[in-house]
């Protein structure tokens, strides 16, 4: 009874200490997202919103061969790129957590981030720079007398973009991806060994399923956001090279047709989201093991 | 035998990786002392004219003084609604927890892009005009996911005795929180401010969509980038933001260890 009495003061002074940060995040998350929602319904009349209900928006999103398009080629990038991040990223997290003194770890971490400590902007244009017509690769490729004339497949294309982008978001497949290497219990592995499994098969049946939780998350934490980069395409992408976002970003601002705009972000979305569900639900069993 | 050779060829490929990491971040700096406007190699010669331009550009140094201003107010409301989330999840139970707490940590996962858009959406509709405040208000909103997780880690490493003896010795419970909960989480404290600033900062593509007139230092990057001629200025901006924020995680990390220390956790990987 007592007890009972106390949890609920104890829930309601929870209750109210969260509250700022709650209703700052429903007055400038939620609602503003229910605003998009509700916006994807109506039609632009020139300045005018014209607020009648209808689904013209979603059906070209849906159907319009170039909104398809788009959508296909940003699917396809963000996977490669998650693709890309991860296997780049795995033996990196491996080696911090396998080979690495315990002592030296945090600075190990620490020197895979240093790179990302300058504007955003800047390391995706320095890409611009490396893989250019008169570019570092070109240069030097020509420089030690490998090729006579500048390689023209480096930059403008697709294979830019995901070089690009994997670069940009490996730190933060990594760091999951190592947390969840440190938290395997050695002893495991040596249990392993005594029972007559060799390296390979102890990767395999060991190592690799109980990093699981950190490849899911790394690939979760790279993927979903990928689908909204708008830069990197446009400095690195050359014409055939545009995505979803970029045509996200021309409807809000130069096209003036917001409802499209917010038609096409919200079906982004939902594409994103079904697949990193369905990616969830194929490997539950391994989360389901850390917990 | 088999063991180290397979080490080996790890101790390798770490080392391309590293190459590939920090290609980038390697060109920067030789590129902003180079004596040319054509950012190539062979590099032409040294100089520090670029350096000396970033520092007198004058719209650079408004964009400059605009995002700091961004920066630092992002970082002490981030991390103001941050303590009160953090403190509320670690320390209560209470009705809708883990719906309240999901909405506060979504925007980690949500892509900046729709942060944008919908912030954008509303306040149009609702007729204000687009101006700093409207990027502080989506900076604050991202950096607090951040904020939270940092500082519940603070609180979470606190040891609840200190706060029960504070009380049984006749302290009210606002007086604890002043006088011995906050000072022993005031490390995890700096490490939010200083990553939320780090972040607002950097932050270009909310900035785009909420920018009036004035535009943050990454809005103005961004338009440079079309000039040519500019290029060699923006690349040693690049490189004095390298060496600031640098300085800044140095810091964050120094007070990390010292909070890890004081709350008598082990000094771990933690932020990096």
């Amino acid at each position: 009874m007592n007890f009972s009495f106390i949890q609920k003061i104890r829930g309601e002074s929870g209750l109210i200490l969260v509250s700022p940060p709650f209703f700052y995040a429903l007055l400038l998350l939620a609602f503003p997202l229910m605003g998009v929602f509700a916006l994807s319904f109506w039609t632009q009349d020139y300045l005018e919103l014209n607020r009648d209900f209808t689904l013209d928006n979603y059906r070209e999103a849906w159907t319009g061969a170039i909104y398809q398009a788009l959508m296909l080629r940003s699917l396809k990038i963000s996977i490669l790129v998650t693709l890309l991040t991860v296997v780049l990223a795995f033996p990196v997290a491996y080696y911090i957590s396998f080979h690495v003194s315990p002592k030296k770890k945090p600075l190990w971490i620490f020197l895979i981030t240093i790179p990302f400590w300058t504007s955003y902007l800047i390391r995706i244009f320095l890409w611009k720079v490396i893989l250019g017509f008169n570019g570092v690769i070109n240069g030097s490729l020509i420089g030690i007398g490998l090729i006579d004339e500048p390689l023209k497949f480096l930059l403008f294309n697709q294979g830019a973009i995901v070089v690009t982008l994997s670069h940009a978001w490996i730190p933060f497949a990594i760091l999951p991806i190592y947390v969840a290497l440190e938290k395997i219990d050695r002893s495991l592995l040596e249990a392993s060994e005594d029972l007559g499994d060799g390296p390979v098969r102890r990767f395999m049946r060991v190592t690799l399923p109980l990093a699981m939780p950190g490849i899911i998350a790394a690939t979760l934490i790279v993927f979903i956001p990928t689908i909204g980069d708008y830069v990197t395409p446009k400095l690195v992408g050359g014409p055939n090279g545009l995505l979803i976002a970029n045509m996200i970003e021309v409807q809000f601002k130069k096209a003036n047709n917001a409802p499209l705009g917010a038609a096409l972000a919200l079906s982004a979305m939902f594409v994103v989201s079904t697949i990193a569900m369905v990616f969830l639900w194929f490997n539950r069993k391994y989360l389901k093991q850390g917990q | 035998m088999a063991k180290a050779k397979q080490s080996r060829y790890l101790v390798v490929y770490i080392g391309i990786f590293l190459v590939f990491l920090y290609a980038p971040a390697l060109l920067l700096p030789i590129f902003s002392f180079n004596d040319s406007t054509i950012v190539a190699f062979p590099l032409s010669g040294f100089t520090f004219a670029w350096f000396i331009e970033v520092f007198k550009t004058e719209p650079l140094l408004t964009a400059a003084l605009n995002s700091l201003l961004v920066a630092v107010i992002t970082s002490v409301f981030a991390t103001i609604f941050g303590i009160f989330a953090a403190r509320a999840s670690t320390r209560y139970q209470f009705p809708g927890k883990r719906g309240i707490m999901g909405l506060i940590m979504v925007p980690m996962v949500l892509p900046e892009i729709i942060i944008g858009v919908s912030l954008l959406v509303i306040i149009l509709q609702l007729g204000f005009n687009l101006s700093l405040t409207t990027i502080i208000l989506g900076h604050i909103l991202l950096c607090l996911p951040f904020c939270t997780a940092i500082l519940s880690a603070g609180f979470q490493g606190l040891d609840k005795s200190f706060e029960e003896a504070s009380q049984d010795l006749g302290r009210s419970r606002l007086e604890t929180f002043w006088y011995i909960t906050l000072p022993l989480v005031m490390p995890a404290i700096i490490s939010s401010l200083l990553i939320s600033f780090t972040i607002s900062l950097d932050e270009f593509i909310i900035a785009f969509f909420l920018s009036g007139t004035e535009a943050t230092l990454p809005v103005y990057i961004w338009g440079q980038l079309r000039f040519p001629t500019r290029i060699p200025i923006i690349l040693a901006l690049g490189t004095v933001l390298l060496l600031v924020s640098l300085t800044l995680l140095i810091i964050a990390e120094y007070f990390r260890r010292i909070g890890a220390r004081k709350t008598g956790t082990e000094v771990k990987g933690g932020l990096f």
